[in-house]
């Protein structure tokens, strides 16, 4: 009785294994391209997550409405296995195994956030998949000889030099004063270190330099020392909530200071939170819908932002133009390779040089992409504030509205 | 470090003020921790998700197109039935259990109820605003934003609302007693079950109007609740059970603490100095009450 109640589970569990191992492989099935990628779904990150989701889905969508990929001869169609993260970098790099090795994904879109993204890399490394990443842009992530990570967004730390150097040159060439402020963690810190060598490399001087924790919610004393040392430029970048503390306490403490530079203003949905009290500030983006670049996918920037919202009800934040593009990407490497040999896709990807609606892209040795600047918004409104709008206003090439600079002080406001 | 904030007599002023205000409505969560912790010896690890949920319902109101304010009305009476919702369903096994019990089941609450806020509400960082304004003092060198003003006002209204109920009604009168002996009120005829079930839900209501106080002065976010666990736990370690005016003096005193830490130390310690005090705190509560044991030696 016994004996036979121990073999009736070995055969089925040799059963339950033939049968995984039939699912198993499956990079390819058909004219399926399996492409995987763990995302945020729940969890801190889950906001941004789903936009890198709705991203990646509309894409895939309008690739393969649109003739899907062609290699060898055959059409192929795009489909993506999702996990959910839970926001947990952790959980991320047991999901990317079990992708790869369980489900034979052999093919990775990146999950969100630098953090998650640092934890995935490894796994992919080390089973040789490509991975092309459209949200992870600490700069480290790019330092580590990574071969098949790739990367289709500027590295952090190019967010807001450009902002020094246009303070720079609106004080008339002279060297200017730095205040900052930045939360501790990868990305932050990355962008803080941008700013350094802007600083260092225009003679500006650093005179606070703060670092903020991650359950920030109150900025005062920071503000405070701001206003007491009067500097030419503020900079903060803490995620969302950095963004919306800052422009919240500035606007309650009254600090005058002629620029105000941030990430994560769109995320933050900063001119919807807090209306006219966030005009000015200036904000690092990756993407703009504004921007002429053009790709026959999606036509252009505006082109997408309208099609997206259509989809979403929702205007597209850069999170999912840079996803979408992630796809574009691959969709070109593949083609490129005319194969589905992982080597092989990596070597056509490591050559990419294409133009999409989301910009120029192409990879450096590193991974990160090289042929995208950023660009920078100043939140405008109009006069009784009731509709703030982001403008583009550097770099030149791509402005479509004048700096203004210096911000109005308070008391003219 | 930075002592920048010594050098100017301004900052000083500022840093002092704003932990005051600060402080204040540290305090009032802490009263509620103290009420609950006094009566029904709990430590309810889920407050500060409490006043995250209260702030959401001052949040919600205000995406309504409420003034926020209106919150610390609509906010705690709704949070008075969570409160007893919460005391329903689960205190009431874990009252009379012993204090790890009710810490764990009052933690496992607290995930519970990030995880609810996240998914129902979003992960995004949210706030509402009160336009309040600013009062200026000393030709605009100290600021004092009006919401923090109405938050330290509002805080002490309750507060003081709530000592008078507590001294004249019926309900206050039953609790304090359940508080100072749960089985001779019983005996009395006083409805214990009733009287905890109560507690908890005026001291949910608490957390509901510093909630929405906080969401019009800072921020909220899901996931933001343990810092003002920790910080009424400490208050109240600091003032003892039952004694009102310490519990407002040592939120006051936190609230300036953290402030000139947030200015020496840096923006990055100051949660960090919050726990570090407590840390302080308990080895010399500890060493206190040691000594005490070796004289009755």
């Amino acid at each position: 009785m016994k004996i036979n109640k121990i073999i009736l589970s070995f055969i089925s569990a040799i059963a339950l294994l033939l049968s995984t191992s039939v699912t198993s492989f499956a990079k390819v099935v058909g004219d399926k391209i399996v492409l995987g990628s763990a995302i945020s779904l729940t969890g801190k990150y889950s906001s941004n997550g789903v936009h890198t989701q709705n991203g990646y889905n509309m894409a895939v969508d309008r690739i393969n409405s649109m003739g899907g990929v062609k290699v060898g001869g055959k059409t192929y169609k795009f489909e993506i296995i999702y996990y959910d993260d839970e926001s947990n970098p952790k959980r991320a790099a047991q999901l990317a195994e079990r992708l790869i090795s369980q489900d034979g994904v052999e093919f990775m879109l990146g999950p969100y956030s630098s953090g998650l993204t640092k934890a995935i890399a490894p796994v992919t490394e080390k089973y040789g998949v490509p991975m092309v990443e459209a949200n992870g842009a600490s700069r480290s992530l790019f330092t580590k000889g990574y071969k098949y990570l790739f990367a289709v967004l500027a590295p952090a730390n190019l967010y807001l030099d450009v902002a020094i150097d246009l303070a720079v040159e609106k004080n008339g060439g002279k060297p200017v004063k730095i205040a900052q402020a930045f939360e501790q963690d990868a990305f932050s810190q990355d962008v803080r270190l941008g700013i350094l060598e802007a600083a260092e490399r225009t003679g500006s001087k650093i005179i606070i330099d703060d670092k903020l924790p991650k359950e920030l919610n109150d900025m005062a004393a920071t503000l405070a020392k701001v206003k007491a040392v009067k500097p030419d430029v503020l900079v903060v970048s803490g995620h969302t909530k950095g963004a919306l503390t800052a422009i919240r306490q500035i606007a309650e403490m009254k600090v005058d200071v002629p620029m105000l530079a941030m990430t994560h203003c769109d995320a933050a949905k900063l001119s919807k939170q807090h209306g006219k009290n966030s005009e000015y500030a200036l904000c690092a983006s990756q993407w703009h819908k504004t921007l002429s670049y053009k790709d026959k996918f999606f036509g252009n920037g505006m082109k997408y932002a309208a099609d997206f919202e259509k989809e979403f009800k929702y205007d597209p934040p850069y999170q999912a133009a840079e996803s979408s593009a992630a796809l574009l990407v691959f969709k070109d490497a593949f083609e490129r390779a005319n194969s589905f040999d992982k080597k092989k896709v990596r070597d056509a990807l490591a050559a990419t040089n294409m133009q999409t609606f989301y910009g120029n892209i192409k990879f450096a040795p590193g991974g990160q992409n090289v042929d995208k600047p950023m660009v920078l918004f100043q939140v405008m409104c109009n006069a009784d504030g009731s509709k703030c709008e982001n403008k583009v206003v550097a770099p030149t090439k791509w402005a479509s509205a004048k700096l203004i600079h210096p911000i109005p002080s308070w008391s003219e406001r | 470090m930075d002592f920048l904030i010594f050098q100017v007599p301004m900052l000083t002023l500022q840093a002092t003020l704003d932990g005051v205000l600060l402080g204040i409505l540290f305090a009032l969560i802490a009263y509620g921790m103290a009420l609950q912790w006094g009566v029904m010896n709990i430590i309810n690890i889920a407050q500060g998700d409490l006043v995250i949920l209260g702030g959401y319902i001052a949040y919600f109101m205000y995406l309504w197109g409420i003034h926020p304010a209106w919150g610390v009305i609509v906010s705690p009476f709704i949070m008075y039935f969570v409160g007893v919702g919460i005391y329903k369903l689960v205190i009431n096994k874990v009252v009379d259990r012993d204090l790890f019990i009710s810490i764990l089941a009052t933690f496992g609450i607290s995930i519970l109820f990030m995880q609810l806020m996240n998914f129902a509400f979003g992960a995004d960082v949210v706030l509402a605003n009160s336009g309040y304004g600013t009062t200026m003092l000393f030709d605009n060198s100290v600021t004092l934003p009006n919401s923090k003003i109405f938050s330290a006002f509002i805080s002490i209204v309750f507060a003081i609302g709530l000592v008078v109920y507590m001294k004249k009604s019926k309900l206050g009168r039953a609790i304090r007693a359940t508080a100072q002996n749960a089985r001779a009120a019983k005996i009395l005829g006083v409805d214990t079950e009733k009287v905890y079930a109560a507690t908890f839900g005026i001291n949910a209501a608490l957390c509901g109007v510093a909630g929405a106080l906080i969401s019009i002065t800072f921020t909220i976010h899901p996931y933001m609740g343990l810092p003002y666990t920790i910080r009424s736990f400490m208050i109240v370690i600091v003032a003892g059970l039952g004694n009102l005016p310490g519990v407002a003096m040592s939120g006051m005193g936190l609230g300036v603490f953290e402030e000139f830490a947030d200015y020496i130390l840096g923006t990055e310690f100051r949660i960090g100095s919050v726990f570090l005090l407590l840390v302080l705190i308990l080895v010399y509560r500890r060493f206190k009450l040691s000594r005490k044991r070796e004289y009755l030696k």
